[in-house]
């Protein structure tokens, strides 16, 4: 689906591709004009890159693997639980905490464009972003988990969630066998952002 | 795209870095910057994306689709003009702007996101556990109902509050607050026995419901 620029990027530096010189037009004249500071835009992209990613949301799910108290709070509201750690702002003001159990998988897509859980688990890859993703998640959800090399038994219920609206989901995985004990820090390593989405599992320790 | 069949497997990036190409970078920035100048609001930019031709919006990228969608609401607000995009240089005095984010606000800016939530004008007209009927609503301008939910049954199992409505602020009618549900339809209720989900869940307005 993306076309390809990458010739341009890396095989010849200082080239600049088509995609560049079409942002950078776009960049110099909105700079030029006074509506954004580049200093501003910097840091949005800092942020992002480097802030806020998926393990925000393994730190939510860690921590209510260790303390009972904390994942009833997270299942009767997730903003607040979510909030209270830290993780707040946007596409994330509106959160729903979805529990994974022995019978029942969900998974999280957004069909009309990429509405993404961004305060948890950062900007989203490009699958998630992509058309086989979104088309085929709301109808196929164990072809897609086949794709990502995850089968479930039949008698699994898989429950998919089209967040066609302002509300932001979170998968809560099944905590895995054989962590007992184990502290909040190492059991978030466990937590990877797919096993978040519902599109695959915790590791195994 | 909600089953339309034919795309292809989903294709995962090990390791995936979050932009692939610097330029990507630079239309987030822009985006989530223009955004935070009060001159549209975030349906407004859904729909300028949303409503790029299907084959324009097929053949592009994420961040394309971006792009497009910021020169296209940088022109019908007359920020730019068409003809400095296709100079690439400014020929017209810049428009006052209703804000600006800049090094100091964007932090608060961005924690705080875009709540939503609104005070409800009346009362729910559903309960969780209700009976619904989606309408059968295809407007030509922006909405939030998929087509593959539409004019089927289905069960209420949240609600949510009162959320600005996508369909009245995307064409700049007022934020219109309206009951947001989540909706459980069976997943043959959606596709018949071709599915391999047992339900679908979405998160709809209430204006896209009716009792069952």
């Amino acid at each position: 689906m993306p076309k390809n620029h990458s010739h341009h990027d890396h095989e010849h530096g200082s080239e600049l591709s088509e995609m560049d010189v079409r942002v950078r037009a776009v960049e110099s004249l909105l700079v030029e004009k006074g509506y954004v500071d580049p200093k501003a835009m910097d840091a949005i992209i800092q942020t992002y890159e480097t802030k806020i990613g998926p393990r925000n949301g393994a730190h939510v799910v860690a921590k209510a693997w260790s303390d009972p108290k904390y994942k009833a709070w997270l299942l009767e509201d997730a903003s607040a639980a979510i909030g209270s750690l830290g993780y707040t702002g946007r596409q994330g003001e509106h959160m729903v905490a979805l529990e994974n159990t022995p019978k029942v998988h969900n998974m999280v897509v957004c069909t009309l464009c990429s509405c993404y859980p961004w305060a948890v688990l950062g900007l989203p890859p490009t699958w998630y972003k992509s058309a086989p993703y979104r088309s085929r998640a709301v109808i196929d959800p164990r072809g897609v988990l086949a794709d990502f090399g995850v089968r479930l038994g039949d008698d699994v219920e898989i429950r998919v969630w089209d967040s066609t609206a302002e509300v932001r989901y979170l998968v809560l995985p099944q905590r895995p066998a054989g962590t007992e004990g184990m502290r909040e820090d190492e059991l978030a390593a466990l937590v990877t952002r797919d096993s978040m989405i519902g599109t695959g599992l915790p590791r195994q320790p | 795209m909600g089953g339309q069949q034919n795309f292809g497997p989903v294709a995962a990036e090990k390791d995936e870095p979050y932009f692939h190409h610097d330029w990507e970078r630079r239309v987030l920035g822009m985006v989530v910057a223009m955004g935070g100048t009060g001159m549209w609001n975030l349906d407004m930019s859904r729909s300028a994306r949303e409503s790029l031709p299907p084959s324009t919006y097929l053949a592009s990228s994420y961040y394309e689709i971006w792009l497009e969608g910021l020169r296209k609401l940088l022109v019908q607000r007359g920020l730019i003009t068409a003809q400095e995009l296709e100079r690439r240089r400014a020929l017209e005095p810049p428009v006052a702007l209703k804000r600006t984010i800049t090094a100091e606000t964007v932090q608060a800016a961005l924690s705080r996101g875009g709540p939503t939530e609104r005070e409800p004008r009346a009362p729910a007209r559903f309960k969780v556990g209700d009976a619904v009927r989606t309408r059968n609503l295809h407007p030509p301008t922006h909405t939030r109902l998929p087509r593959y939910c539409r004019g089927k049954a289905g069960t209420v199992v949240a609600l949510h509050g009162a959320h600005v409505f996508p369909d009245s602020n995307a064409l700049g009618k007022g934020e219109d607050p309206r009951w947001l549900y989540t909706v459980r339809f069976d997943a043959r209720e959606l596709w018949g026995a071709d599915t391999t989900a047992s339900a679908v869940h979405a998160d709809l307005f209430e204006p896209y419901l009716q009792p069952a």
